[in-house]
């Protein structure tokens, strides 16, 4: 393991010209377990987010308190991006191959809301909203620059964060454009499309860069064909492109659909990072729904594979090393695009290098993430009602009579899921993986019996029938039982597309998340009490933490401002 | 059916040649659904204003389109069919009756937080590209099955009388509470999304009355607090009490003691217990209390 490093910090270091000491990402650094940066997504490849910071522990967790706050000002009407309370504006740099019409901005535009995560990395914090993306000075939230991408359209709902190599950053915009941009300055060092607009794609993903591979999945809410696409870091030319369904009669996974055009046409889309194990290679990413989402018949009666998987693919081949269906046949748009969580940990009295992860269908899965072997499926929303059980090789077997009526399908859980894309953690300290969920219930209706269905997201109408509760669930890897929930008191339903907190737990044993209530909150992870809390209003982003000069900072986003807490 | 919709029929049908062709010009790929509209039907859906509505602007039909995709797709779909949690746009009465945006601006502009809909800041005539745009999509189809509401009434009446008598009538009655449940709620989704869960669900609030949750606040055996509940999380807690005093206390784990109670309880009780059948039953059963 220790040469592997070493050998890929050596090629990372002669495939990375131009790195400046001290600002540009080291490579090294994104092998490293997550601790003083924050270099990619989920902190490292692990997508554990857990830190083995300590500083801030539970013995001293009651002196945390505001280190600094910063506001962003998104959109092309704001030089500056940022109120610096009387400091310099900072420079805006002007992109995009729009008019700027369509670019958003104020108070309630979702340019204006950080759901990102942020990267840190050599003193300075890197984020991003739909169209936009800005650098901070992570000592006390200034802000450096601000890039604003004029947009030609596509769906704004949010974006994930920034891809880091060297002293390079990458956007995805939401008209489907990979930026390329100098972390030093924010101006533009090239930007290249990713798919047509016009076929209604949408890019609202967070590039994960991996060696000299930066990994490019996208949204389409129609039914484009769906791919993870790796993209030269210096050139953004394209190395290889996986698609998630067969494209062509070669393709063994065909057999899973009714036909090529259905299965060309069947969606899977990877808009949610995955994770990264360097020892196998492999890059482990959860596929989305398979379109037609709702009325299903033209898929056929297959399992529609690789939709709704975990999938592990070689990042120097871009072939599928294993897959694992988490919702065959998904018939209520529940992705598995949550991040799957790398961990190695004791099952069955031996040492295992496992891959965990918890589904929006309402499903919890533990697996070898070598072979993709199945090692443990239960559920963590306990009104998940659309199965009839379990079968031989750790699937659900979808109901059909829960797929949607007519007159009417009570269905657990609702479109929105039981979870949704906000990060989950994990933490070694205690063997437990935390997520935040809710058991709802919604009446599905079957609004087009036309046998050749609805195109995307068609053919259904959904009506809210009730939230028996939203919790913070922790999970035994081992068992897939739920060893605690907090339930957050009264809250009202999770829905569009907020669904949930990202969460964060550190060596300090803590474990951070926002709740419905607007607090950002610290609890014990073993037992779900709570240690420390502060009102912002709204949590919007995940709760993060780095080290710098010797100091300890939790992090997080509130809709348009960043808050950091350090020890008093 | 309302008044006057016979006459509405007509005059669209006379407009159909004039839309074809104004449709055409601005179409583009959009060819396949933007074919002409006719407007309601005669299943329920609440009949439009079309007549007033003056031809679209293609330009305006474009710039709506643009408007459209970036604030409202995601949502509700880019055919406005629905989409990520998002509601049919091309079935809405609201979007029916509307002429040129002045019963989607409020929608946009304040939101409908309890759907999970968020506020849009919109010139008054971007809300217009935007519904000039909505109103080119068909709101019938090939299939009649498309366009007619769905069928709920499939039920068995006499068994969702028995289910009610058995789980529902220590709450409500049929000449009580509940006496021309059936005629108040001509609709027979509605009626059953309203009683599965009073006040969920898109207009399902319409003729129900659904209680606020209370909360009782105990301090200390002499000091008792209770009222509306205003909000609560796991730090706090306010309540507004017979008076209208606004009342909030700091909650530190168990410390004051806090109990609501959720008039809607015994419903969401229920939420893991019925079958389809018994939803279907009951609502056809209530269908029949006029």
């Amino acid at each position: 393991m220790k040469n592997l490093k070493k050998l890929l910090f050596a090629t990372a270091l002669v495939l990375t010209p131009g790195i400046v000491p001290g600002q540009a990402l080291d490579p090294a650094d994104l092998l490293k377990p997550l601790s003083d940066s924050w270099p990619t997504y989920s902190g490292d490849y692990s997508g554990k987010r857990y830190s083995a910071l300590t500083q801030i522990n539970q013995s001293n967790i009651k002196n945390l308190a505001l280190a600094w706050s910063s506001r962003i000002t998104a959109g092309l009407n704001n030089a500056g991006g940022g109120r610096g309370g009387g400091a310099a504006a900072a420079p805006t740099i002007i992109g995009g191959e729009g008019t700027g019409e369509l670019n958003e901005s104020g108070p309630n535009s979702r340019s204006s809301r950080i759901v990102s995560s942020i990267l840190e990395v050599g003193g300075k914090l890197y984020f991003s909203t739909p169209d936009n993306a800005w650098a901070a000075d992570a000592r006390d939230g200034h802000i450096l620059w601000h890039y604003v991408w004029k947009t030609k359209g596509g769906t704004h709902t949010g974006n994930r964060g920034l891809g880091m190599w060297g002293n390079q950053l990458y956007l995805e915009t939401p008209d489907n454009y990979l930026v390329c941009l100098d972390a030093t300055t924010g101006k533009e060092r090239w930007h290249k499309m990713l798919a047509p607009l016009s076929q209604q794609y949408f890019s609202t993903n967070s590039p994960i860069v991996i060696g000299n591979h930066v990994l490019v999945g996208l949204g389409n809410d129609l039914d484009s064909p769906a791919f993870l696409t790796a993209y030269d870091p210096e050139t953004g030319e394209i190395q290889w492109r996986w698609y998630a369904t067969p494209q062509d009669n070669s393709d063994p996974a065909l057999k899973t659909w009714a036909n090529l055009t259905a299965a060309k046409f069947g969606g899977g889309h990877m808009w949610i990072p995955g994770s990264y194990d360097p020892e196998t290679r492999l890059y482990i990413v959860g596929t989305g729904n398979p379109t037609p989402a709702y009325t299903s018949k033209s898929r056929g009666e297959g399992d529609n594979l690789y939709t709704c998987s975990l999938v592990a693919i070689n990042v120097d081949t871009g072939k599928l090393a294993w897959y694992f269906q988490t919702s065959p046949h998904d018939t209520h748009d529940w992705d598995s695009t949550q991040t799957p969580v790398l961990v190695d940990a004791p099952f069955n009295g031996r040492q295992r290098k496992l891959v965990i992860t918890a589904t929006r269908n309402g499903f919890f899965y533990t697996l070898d993430r070598v072979t993709g072997e199945h090692l443990v499926t239960g559920k963590f929303s306990p009104t998940a009602n659309w199965d009839k059980g379990v079968d031989s090789r750790g699937q659900p077997v979808r109901n059909p009579a829960k797929d949607f009526d007519i007159a009417g399908a009570l269905v657990s859980p609702t479109n929105a899921g039981a979870t949704n894309w906000m990060p989950p953690t994990y933490s070694p300290d205690t063997g437990l993986f935390y997520v935040t969920t809710e058991d709802s219930y919604a009446m599905y209706y079957l609004t087009d019996t036309d046998p050749r269905g609805s195109m995307g997201l068609g053919g259904k109408d959904e009506q809210a029938a009730g939230s028996l509760g939203t919790f913070l669930t922790a999970m035994d890897y081992k068992t897939g039982k739920i060893a605690w929930r907090h339930q957050y008191p009264e809250a009202g339903a999770w829905g569009g597309t907020n669904v949930g907190h990202a969460l964060l737990s550190t060596a300090g044993k803590l474990l951070f998340g926002g709740d419905p209530g607007g607090n950002l909150v610290a609890y014990d992870p073993a037992t779900g009490a709570i240690l420390w809390h502060v009102h912002l209003g709204d949590v919007s982003g995940p709760a993060q933490t780095y080290m710098l000069d010797g100091k300890q900072y939790v992090l997080v986003s509130a809709v348009d401002s960043l808050y950091a807490f350090a020890l008093n | 059916m309302l008044p006057g919709a016979g006459a509405c029929r007509l005059r669209t049908r006379a407009l159909l040649p004039i839309l074809i062709v104004i449709v055409a010009q601005v179409a583009g790929q959009a060819t396949a659904q933007a074919q002409t509209r006719t407007r309601g039907n005669a299943a329920g859906i609440p009949q439009g204003a079309i007549d007033t509505r003056l031809p679209s602007d293609p330009a305006q039909v474009e710039r709506g389109k643009a408007l459209y995709g970036v604030r409202c797709t995601f949502c509700h779909g880019a055919d406005a069919r629905g989409g990520e949690g998002g509601p049919n746009l091309v079935r809405s009465g609201l979007v029916l009756n509307d002429v040129k945006g002045e019963l989607i601006a409020p929608v946009l502009q304040n939101g409908r937080p309890e759907m999970g809909m968020p506020k849009f800041d919109l010139t008054s005539t971007q809300v217009s590209d935007i519904a000039s745009f909505l109103h080119t999509f068909r709101a019938a189809g090939r299939d009649p099955a498309r366009n007619a509401p769905p069928n709920v009434l499939v039920g068995d009446a006499k068994a969702g009388q028995a289910y009610f008598n058995a789980k529902c009538a220590s709450c409500h009655s049929v000449t009580g509470d509940l006496k021309g449940l059936g005629s108040k709620i001509a609709d027979p989704k509605t009626l059953q999304q309203t009683w599965l869960m009073p006040g969920a669900g898109r207009g399902a609030s319409a003729a129900t009355n659904v209680p606020p949750k209370t909360v009782t606040v105990t301090v200390s055996a002499a000091q008792k607090f209770e009222g509306r509940l205003d909000r609560i999380d796991d730090f706090t807690v306010t309540l507004v009490d017979a008076g209208g005093t606004s009342r909030t206390f700091i909650r530190n784990g168990s410390t004051p003691a806090v109990e609501v109670h959720d008039p809607l309880r015994p419903h969401k009780d229920l939420l893991p217990t019925y079958t389809d059948k018994d939803i279907h039953d009951v609502t056809a059963y209530l269908a029949s209390v006029k």
